[in-house]
């Protein structure tokens, strides 16, 4: 059961094989024993969990059941739900109980899937390790001393040990793509707009998207089925036809260009994932595939232009967190300016705190025309990279990450080394492009190496066809941890 | 030594929708604290700002009523800054593109003092921006505790931004008013400036001819016309005498205490704040079509230099006339209602609103808006006056009836009998009769003393309890005394 796909799970549980509650409940107490070592989830709800499972199975009784219905999924952190403790993996919002539901639980909630809990996160969602998180360190569920990945670390080693059927991620610069691909599962992130973002606490407007982390992606087209469509609460959401993304999987691939974008495979890139990501691009030449040679000139920029963007609209975004209306605020203060300062002090990390000081930085009189405005213009000949290298072929495939998980602390002094592993992510962000990672195999110490699809604006359904179609051919997907 | 003043306003007034602009959120004034701030308005993780479009059709609306381009791509931008009563952090506000363009009003100026005669002026519009109001914080009802209502938080402004056109308190006076007509005239203000819905900032500096501009320093949220002329010549005379004592002026934000009649500064530009401006990637450029423009230009009323010139050269009024019928929509649309078709009595129709109306509305302490009688009662009236059925006299009467107790002109004149005789074989009997009965005065009228014809009138009026058409009855006499 615990390795079931989502479309068996469904079938069970109308068939009656299984109820939701049954399925709910095995599900937590595999949390219970299993947590405290991963350290996936922040907040569980075991009450509301089942009741939600009840809801489901009358649900499935009456035979109203839609293909999540008493499928129990994890919720990263960062999306707002009512009643639940809703902490963005900060302090700052270590007592924040939302009053009202993002877009994303409220389409699940309306599938009659089961909110199995919270699960962990880079503060704010900043962070490749998982290790910003106030609430600690998410373990690799692969080898516990290493780091799962960020921001959505939580929910792939969650997906990774089993601790849940599927679970929501969202990504920024690599947030669901690398984590899943650090812990040997599969995420996507869709292309900007198609999943509301409303209720999902807000790190960089421009560039942030949810999506689904799941085991296959078969899973993913279920999940994505679920949380894309139009939102009026959420400008930036489009305004398309309803689709179903799973309508492609069985598509042959024959003839399909993939093009390898030579600078996904230069200096930098460890032996061990060019390995396992050229084993799998033969693969998809054994599929039928055809493999075109591209460029994307400007990747190498797309770091210094994130790090300027992401932290700017990061440091207006989170003037919220103030003490005023919610959330932390030091026990003692002198006046209102100090009160500010010390409850931002306290209730922000690190990592927060740096981003937010470049943000504010690269925003003030004087230094936007040379950092802000200058980024927003190479953020759009990043973008033509991509336009022209469609005109070449259907995907792009490479690295999702430059290496496997790396140790826990190793990289937690170097900002630098941290943000070089987005390196191949971060692009797509900034194109607004559609994204996934897929376990193609494992490195140097056993660890697993995510292979990374990159699609064509609104190409979700084609971009899970061909990694459903590699799903079939080999088995890496299907891979899990000894725990 | 002379000295030239110079004045620019920004003025931020209110928009009169019934939602906030960007939530759904009531705007209706006077409520208790808080009740209506929804999550938008408090700022809740994770809530995004969805653009109310009722606030940008009364901006196009203003736009057009002043002769401005109407930008078919405008951006709103975040004005961060940290201060309780901003939920967010940060205004949503608009910055390089502003939805509306330069424009112009032309004002008519009555000079304060002298004997200057009144003149016309145009002041140029140099933008009008979307933004949002903050909310408020409240002092001193408990002790040491500052509350914060937000409420007014997210309330739609137009803040309108006129160039440096004016050189006195009278200008700047007459402009702000004209303003302030206009934007109720458009009907997307109410223009309550108790409850602030019309805010006027001043920016006030002195120069001596010929010489660049002097220093400003910025009159903040005058909400009254006698506060801005009071505030703008103590502003100006303490400028003078500053220069002139061999002090200098420092650019400043002040506030004018009405209970001293001065102005004091509120911070310098030391502490102005870096606003950090920059798009806002929560919301889309704001894209305006030739068809919305249309489409609001056919909404948009008569406006009141138009109507001006119109009573002038299609009624025949007389330029002073026509201004004041204009003054306010209300006074424009009761003259107009009151006059119907009838527009050959447009004199007479302007005499009454002018004169009895005004007086009693006056007198009774009421506004155009609270008048106890309608349009369609005077023009009832007008009517009788016009086909004779009721002399002036009677007239005043069936007004000072009307206002006190109701009722139709008609109504009125049959329960008092103020009907006038317009029968000549009646009236030419009665005078048979005086003539008659004052052979003597007769006589000596006949003989040239033509001042008797008024006591012939007087005698003949008396007979008929004043309802003899007098018109008629000089007729009459004139033909009989004449022998």
């Amino acid at each position: 059961m615990l390795n079931a796909s989502i479309k068996q799970l469904s079938a069970a549980l109308r068939a009656k094989e299984i109820s939701s509650v049954e399925l709910t409940q095995s599900y937590l107490d595999r949390i219970v024993r299993l947590n405290p070592q991963l350290n996936a989830y922040i907040t569980l709800n075991p009450e509301v969990s089942l009741a939600q499972a009840r809801a489901a199975d009358a649900r499935l009784a009456a035979g109203m059941a839609d293909p999540l219905t008493g499928i129990p999924v994890a919720q990263k952190d960062i999306f707002c739900a009512k009643g639940w403790l809703t902490t963005c993996g900060s302090k700052m919002l270590h007592n924040f109980v939302s009053p009202y539901d993002a877009h994303v639980i409220t389409q699940f909630n309306n599938a009659g899937a089961v909110n199995l809990g919270k699960t962990n996160m880079d503060e704010f969602a900043m962070g490749s390790s998982n290790e910003t998180s106030h609430y600690g360190t998410v373990k690799n569920p692969w080898d516990r001393a290493r780091v799962p990945g960020g921001s959505s670390g939580g929910t792939a080693a969650a997906v990774a040990a089993r601790l849940c059927a599927a679970a929501t991620g969202t990504d920024t610069g690599g947030s669901i793509r690398q984590p899943a691909a650090l812990c040997g599962i599969s995420g996507l992130k869709p292309t900007y707009g198609v999943v509301s973002r409303y209720g999902m606490i807000a790190f960089a407007s421009s560039l942030d998207q949810a999506g689904p982390m799941g085991r296959s992606a078969e899973d993913l087209a279920l999940l994505l089925n679920t949380m894309a469509g139009f939102d009026e609460r959420d400008s930036t959401s489009l305004q398309r036809e309803k689709e179903d993304y799973a309508r492609d999987l069985n598509k042959s691939l024959t003839g399909l260009r993939i093009g390898l974008p030579k600078e996904f495979f230069a200096e930098g890139l460890s032996g061990d994932v060019a390995k396992a990501v050229e084993a799998a691009i033969a693969e998809y030449k054994k599929l039928g595939a055809v493999i075109v040679d591209i460029s994307l000139p400007n990747t190498k920029l797309s770091i210094p232009v994130y790090y300027v963007l992401a932290p700017a609209e990061a440091s207006s975004n989170l003037s919220r967190f103030d003490g005023v209306r919610y959330g932390y605020r030091a026990p003692e203060y002198s006046d209102l300016a100090d009160m500010y300062e010390k409850s931002r002090a306290q209730g922000f990390g690190a990592e927060v705190k740096r981003r937010i000081m470049i943000g504010t930085y690269v925003l003030s009189h004087g230094y936007y025309d040379a950092y802000y405005l200058q980024a927003q213009k190479i953020r759009r000949l990043i973008a033509q990279d991509f336009t022209a290298a469609y005109k070449q072929c259907d995907v792009i495939m490479g690295p999702t990450s430059p290496s496997t998980a790396f140790k826990l602390g190793e990289k937690g002094d170097d900002p630098v080394q941290m943000y070089l592993s987005d390196i191949y992510t971060i692009a797509v962000n900034l194109a607004g492009l559609p994204g996934m990672s897929i376990p193609c195999g494992f490195g140097a110490n056993d660890m697993p190496v995510g292979l990374q699809i990159i699609g064509n604006y609104f190409d979700e359904a084609r971009m899970l066809n061909v990694a459903h179609q590699y799903q079939l051919a080999t088995d890496w997907h299907s891979r899990a941890p000894q725990l | 030594m002379q000295w030239e003043i110079v004045i620019g306003l920004e003025v931020h007034t209110q928009l009169s929708t019934n939602t906030k602009i960007f939530s759904g959120a009531s705007t209706a004034f006077g409520a208790e604290p808080n009740t209506q701030a929804d999550a938008v308005s408090i700022a809740l993780p994770g809530v995004l700002p969805v653009l109310n479009k009722g606030a940008v059709e009364r901006a196009i609306k203003f736009g057009l009523a002043t002769g401005a381009r109407i930008a078919q791509r405008s951006v709103f931008a975040r004005k961060n800054y940290f201060y309780p009563d901003l939920p967010k952090g940060y205004q949503i506000s608009q910055f390089d593109l502003p939805v509306v363009g330069q424009g112009a009003l032309t004002i008519q100026v009555e000079p304060l003092s002298g004997n200057a005669k009144p003149y016309e002026k145009t002041v140029r519009i140099t933008r009008a921006h979307l933004e949002e109001d903050a909310g408020k914080s409240v002092h001193g009802n408990s002790q040491g505790v500052t509350g914060i209502d937000l409420n007014r938080a997210g309330t739609p402004l137009l803040e309108i931004v006129s160039e440096p056109d004016m050189c006195s308190a009278a200008e700047a006076v007459a402009y702000a008013k004209a303003l302030h007509t206009l934007v109720r005239w458009i009907g997307i203000c109410d223009g309550n400036m108790q409850e602030g819905s019309f805010r006027c900032d001043v920016n006030v500096s002195v120069r001596r001819p010929g010489e660049p501009l002097g220093t400003r320093r910025e009159i903040k949220n005058l909400n009254s016309f006698k506060f801005m002329q009071q505030a703008i010549d103590y502003e100006v005379q303490w400028q003078i005498d500053t220069i002139e004592s061999g002090g200098k002026i420092h650019q400043a934000t002040i506030l004018f205490n009405p209970d001293t009649g001065e102005t004091r500064a509120m911070r310098s530009k030391e502490d102005a704040h870096d606003y950090r401006y920059f798009p806002d990637p929560d919301l889309l450029p704001l894209e305006i079509s030739t068809e919305w423009i249309e489409q609001v230009r056919g909404t948009l009323p008569e406006l009141p230099q138009a109507k001006q010139a119109r009573y002038v050269s299609e009624l025949g009024l007389s330029a002073y006339d026509a201004s004041i019928l204009t003054a306010s929509r209300e006074m424009a649309d009761f003259f107009e209602e009151a006059l119907g078709d009838a527009t050959g009595q447009a004199k007479i129709c302007a005499n009454w609103i002018i004169g009895e109306v005004s007086a009693q509305l006056n007198r009774d302490g009421l506004d155009m808006t609270q008048c106890p009688i309608n349009a369609q009662q005077l023009g009832g009236m007008l009517t009788r006056i016009a086909d004779g059925t009721i002399s002036n006299s009677g007239a005043k009467e069936v007004f000072r009836t009307m206002w006190a107790e109701g009722g139709s002109a008609d109504a009125i004149i049959e329960a008092k009998g103020l009907k006038q005789v317009s029968d000549s074989g009646a009236i030419e009997a009665l005078v048979d009769e005086i003539i008659a009965a004052n052979a003597d005065k007769v006589t000596e009228y006949r003989s040239g003393k033509d001042k008797l014809f008024g006591f012939f009138v007087g005698l003949a009026m008396k007979a008929s309890k004043g309802k003899a058409n007098p018109a008629q009855l000089n007729d009459i006499l004139k033909k009989k005394l004449a022998g």
